[in-house]
């Protein structure tokens, strides 16, 4: 029943329209009277009325160029088209914007955007651009969009140019630029009609210009929009090489093998291939007679010389087809020539480009040195940060803290669990940073009291005893935290990156972490130098003995000193979770170059452990930059070094000299 | 009269006669020979066991002995097994692909070998076989290597590092870099030994048609011979004058040194044959694990390595051999979810989660209350005990008096 309402309905609405065009249609007075207003962009659109409502890629240009020279209009008239939102009136072929309303069309008109009323389905076409022609239309919008007075509509219309800009776009991108009120936009414009001249200007001498015009310019699109001009193919020829040609190639020379030529030659049909030694298995395989194969024995076929053998007598017997002998692709190597040729054609262009890359890559090699460099610069106050806390217990006590990374774990572990009682992250950040030094401090002082006062005399004992509390430590983080890592997240003032430009760039954490490793450095400097704790550390580290004598407390000053470093991981140990996962092993991660950093700087000295950061920190971004695909052969290749500047300085960059320096 | 070799070493005819008769029980109680009380896995986990103790002794002669704390060693026992892997593989890939081989032509050498390397390599996404894989097909070479890489190896690190006189905690931590390194380098897929997916199906030995139960007890008695002539050597290097040196080094190296002895050369040769020691017994270990991957040389593995010769007690070889064998027996007995749980009212302690909270505060304590480790066991049933000096010390310094020693 329903559907019988709905099938009348429609065909009611069907029908209503259609005898008030029937009176409209032959009334010809009420187009006479319309006529003199269409000018502009309504009388192109009625002009060309057929060719808008089925558009072909080939022809529909000049239209197109029309409708932009109508002005008034034009953009909204465009975007609706390449929206496919214009339809047709089948009976008179007007054009309107369309709006489905229920079953109806709403109209309106394409010029003023006035209604105009509505029209059954069955009679209006919708027009469907192709997207060739949605193409052409987008870059005809581009020219509006580029002038139009919001800025934010001219900054999206210059990135998507930047993005799939062509050659029609030139001439509307030229034009748009000296009517640009805004400084910074009319910069971007004048880049843009650069890089896009470089592509696609008209003429060499254009392109030449646009790629000299940005000298030594370090970004990252006038190197994308150069690459492809350099781009080049191998090619072969029966004469000398014709087109762009990069350089010359001889078989034989400059990794150009004869294979290769080769190859080439068979890629481009001058050539028959080669039998491989899987289609000769499968060519005397094929032909296997009375168990044998051209006169020799199958059992015989394991040695490559028989097997040769047996297909040449299968060739003169016709059996199989005659491949490549060694000699004729010897011969037909010879009897060509090679060249990489450039895919572009302009030898002009493909020089001043080469003549641009190469100024270019002086100063972009120069700028990734400095951004290694800061790179390096943040892994070493990293390093610096892990390790200052194990040089004063190594230092002062020459105890060897294997626990030292489970400390930096439990400064991280504080930092979550602060966070889970604090939600503002600047907060629990400030709160965070005493807290794990507190809790540090305890365990560590714990140790000593418990453990490591009892092994003074037995050193190596001490880094054994020390892993067991490693071990027993980083099992107890898994059995309370669980396994998975766990969240550390920095205040939103720590997000995001300092960026010089396109190359250099650092990001805030790890500023902050070279300055908190310099807070850090000034503070070991104030405590050991300008303080009585630091002044009778320094005269146990010398000789215990002899401070005994002097009324120092040595096992005092142990005690604290082993606070100390524990709290200084602690502090290292929020740091590092900020930019790291938290998981159980965060602390072994960093254990074993702190003990290189250590070793490497040497015991007992402040500065040696700030050359030692220096260097692994260095040392490893240098490697990692000269391997970038591969950091575990960097780190191979490391400690591979530090083994081997050991050799040299035994006891590290900055060794003690005289009896503090031991045996 | 000059004592014998066995006068001087009352423990040998003991360990020898108590190996002898721990491999004859087993036997007798494996599936394969006798009464089918013992489980082929808990053969071989007995078989990889004693490998562990010939290592153990390898550690004791280095670190016990000479005072050497090496962090490294495992590194030498991972190479061994690498080394006897890589025929291993090599063998049983070639009997696969022999087994298998499609089509009517025998193949040629280079169709074999391109065909083994595509099945061991398939997984690292190559097609060749790297160089040091030359001689992988060779089953002397590939033993002569077992001994002659970690060998070198050690050789060529002891000689660097003792020529510039690194020692004590400085060397520990030199050795832990060197391990770290060498795993670090085997992690990477194209170091040639298929990164971390490392050589597998080593349980399998080619050439022999025998089953898993025979094989593990083949291995067990393997491995018993080499703990024996390895407990032998280590008496026989430590029972002479050379272990008088090697004990001279480690209470203190610089008197040795003035007395004239060259103290490199002597801690560079118990270095190195330590390394072969322990490469041998890597070599009898993986084939009986049946896999190895370069997770197995991390550092983590030589400490718990010296952790084993602590609580056996440092300084006897039988000592490290009771460590080795207890602690990596009882490991494997929590974590392997066979000990019952402990309900200590609201909460219950899983094993599996608490053993190495417990290993790490047993060793703490070892360290601490008993240095002379489960061998002080020994000396307390002979009726041995470290005197007594009396109070505590009255200064700071090593040799300082003691309250009572004081009073005398």
């Amino acid at each position: 029943m329903r559907k019988f309402l709905l099938a009348l309905s429609a065909s009611l609405c069907l029908a209503l329209p259609a005898p008030a065009q029937e009176s409209a249609a032959p009334a010809p007075s009420e187009t006479t009277i319309a006529a003199p207003a269409l000018t502009g962009l309504a009388a192109v659109i009625a002009g060309n009325a057929e060719a808008i409502a089925r558009p072909s890629r080939q022809t529909i240009g000049p239209v197109v160029a029309a409708i932009v020279a109508a002005g008034e209009g034009a953009p909204g008239f465009l975007a609706a088209w390449a929206d496919k939102r214009l339809g047709q009136r089948k009976s008179d072929g007007a054009i309107f914007v369309v709006e489905k309303q229920g079953a109806d069309y709403a109209l309106s008109d394409p010029v003023s955007g006035a209604l105009a009323g509505t029209a059954a389905k069955a009679e209006i076409a919708e027009i469907k651009p192709n997207s060739g022609v949605r193409g052409l239309i987008a870059g005809a919008l581009v020219q509006f969009q580029l002038s139009d007075p919001d800025p934010a509509q001219r900054r999206a219309a210059l990135e998507a140019l930047a993005r799939e800009g062509g050659a029609e776009h030139l001439a509307p991108l030229a034009a748009a630029i000296s009517g640009e009120s805004d400084p910074v936009i009319r910069a971007q414009k004048e880049r843009l009609l650069g890089l896009l001249t470089i592509r696609f200007g008209a003429t060499p001498a254009a392109r030449v210009a646009a790629i000299e015009g940005f000298g030594a310019d370090m970004g990252l699109d006038f190197r994308a929009a150069l690459n492809p001009i350099r781009a080049t193919a191998r090619a072969a020829f029966d004469g000398a090489p014709a087109g762009n040609v990069a350089k010359e190639l001889r078989p034989g020379q400059g990794g150009f093998t004869a294979e290769e030529a080769y190859a080439l030659l068979v890629a481009q049909g001058l050539a028959p291939k080669r039998l491989t030694r899987a289609d000769l298995r499968a060519a005397l395989e094929a032909h296997v007679e009375n168990g044998a194969v051209g006169g020799v024995p199958l059992a015989a076929l394991d040695d490559p010389a028989k097997r040769d053998a047996a297909y040449t007598a299968l060739e003169a017997a016709g059996a199989v087809p005659a491949a490549a002998t060694d000699d004729e692709v010897a011969n037909a190597v010879a009897a060509h020539r090679y060249a990489e040729i450039y895919a572009e054609p302009e030898a002009a262009v493909t020089t001043a480009a080469a003549a641009a890359l190469q100024s270019v890559s002086l100063k972009v090699d120069a700028m990734q040195g400095i951004d290694l460099g800061l790179d390096a610069l943040s892994l070493a106050s990293i390093y610096f940060l892990a390790a200052i806390g194990l040089a004063i217990t190594f230092g002062v006590m020459g105890v060897i803290n294997m626990a030292h990374g489970e400390f930096i774990t439990m400064g991280a572990y504080t930092g979550y669990v602060v966070q889970l009682w604090i939600h503002d992250y600047t907060a629990s950040i400030l709160v965070a940073l005493p807290l794990a030094f507190a809790v540090t401090f305890t365990a560590g002082v714990a140790m000593e009291r418990l453990v490591i006062r009892h092994l003074y005399k037995r050193p190596l004992e001490t880094l054994l005893a020390t892993f067991g509390i490693s071990i027993a430590l980083q099992q107890l983080f898994k059995n309370i935290f669980g396994t998975q890592a766990r969240p550390l997240t920095a205040p939103d003032w720590l997000d995001g990156a300092w960026v010089l430009n396109d190359i250099v760039g650092i990001s805030y954490i790890r500023i902050a972490i070279f300055v908190l490793a310099l807070v850090f450095l000034g503070l070991y400097l104030f405590v050991m130098k300008r303080t009585r704790l630091g002044l009778e550390v320094r005269a146990v580290t010398q000789n215990p003995s002899m401070a005994a004598s002097m009324g120092i407390n040595p096992d005092r000053i142990n005690m604290l000193a082993f606070g100390l470093g524990s709290g200084i991981a602690g502090i290292a140990g929020v740091a590092i979770g900020l930019f790291a996962k938290v998981t159980s092993e965060l602390g072994s991660d960093y254990i074993v170059q702190s003990f290189m950093t250590v070793v490497v700087g040497g015991v007992g000295n402040i500065w040696g452990t700030l050359a030692g950061a220096t260097l692994v920190g260095f040392l490893q971004k240098g490697i990692e930059a000269l391997n970038p695909s591969n950091t575990l052969a960097a780190q191979t290749y490391m400690i591979l070094f530090i083994i081997i500047f050991i050799q040299f300085r035994p006891r590290g960059i900055i060794a003690l000299k005289g009896r503090a320096a031991g045996d | 009269m000059k004592p014998g070799f066995l006068a001087k070493n009352p423990s040998v005819l003991a360990f020898l006669a108590l190996l002898a008769l721990f491999t004859l029980a087993v036997t007798l109680l494996s599936t394969a020979y006798g009464a089918e009380i013992v489980s082929t896995s808990m053969v071989k986990t007995l078989g990889k066991t004693l490998c562990l103790c010939l290592i153990a002794i390898a550690m004791d002669l280095v670190w016990g002995y000479t005072g050497i704390l090496s962090l490294g060693h495992f590194a030498f026992f991972g190479l061994g097994g690498y080394m006897i892997g890589m025929w291993l593989m090599v063998a049983r890939t070639r009997e696969i692909v022999l087994a298998s081989a499609a089509g009517v032509l025998p193949m040629t050498p280079q169709e074999l070998s391109d065909a083994i390397a595509t099945q061991i390599f398939g997984v690292v996404g190559s097609s060749e076989l790297p160089a040091i894989w030359h001689f992988a097909g060779s089953l002397p070479m590939q033993l002569l290597f077992v001994v002659l890489v970690p060998g070198l190896l050690a050789f060529l690190f002891g000689w660097l590092a003792f020529r510039s006189r690194v020692t004590g905690v400085y060397l520990s931590i030199l050795t832990q870099a060197m391990t770290l390194a060498l795993s670090l380098y085997l992690f990477q897929n194209d170091s040639g030994l298929r990164g971390n997916n490392g050589l597998s199906g080593l349980q399998n030995i080619p050439g022999l048609a025998a089953d898993q139960d025979h094989l593990s007890v083949w291995f067990l008695w393997a491995s018993a011979v080499a703990l024996g002539l390895g407990y032998l050597l280590a008496s026989f290097v430590t029972s002479g004058k050379f272990g008088s040196v090697m004990r001279g080094i480690r209470d203190d190296e610089a008197r040795v040194r003035f007395l004239g002895y060259s103290v490199e050369s002597y801690k560079l040769f118990v270095f190195t044959l330590t390394a072969v020691i322990a490469a041998i017994a890597g070599a009898l270990y993986y084939p009986q694990a049946g896999i190895i991957n370069p997770a197995e040389m991390a550092p983590i593995a030589s400490i718990y390595l010296a952790v084993w010769v602590a609580i056996g007690g440092r300084g006897r070889l039988y000592g490290a051999v009771m460590g080795a064998a207890f602690v990596s027996l009882v490991s494997t007995w929590f974590t392997g979810g066979r000990a019952p749980d402990l309900t200590l009212g609201i909460y219950t302690v899983k094993w599996v989660d608490w053993w190495q909270v417990l290993l790490g505060l047993s060793f703490v304590l070892v360290t601490l209350f008993a240095p002379k480790g489960l061998s002080g066991l020994v000396d307390l049933l002979a009726g041995l005990r470290t005197p007594w000096r009396g109070g505590t010390p009255l200064g700071p310094d090593d040799g300082s008096l003691r309250e009572e020693e004081a009073v005398e």
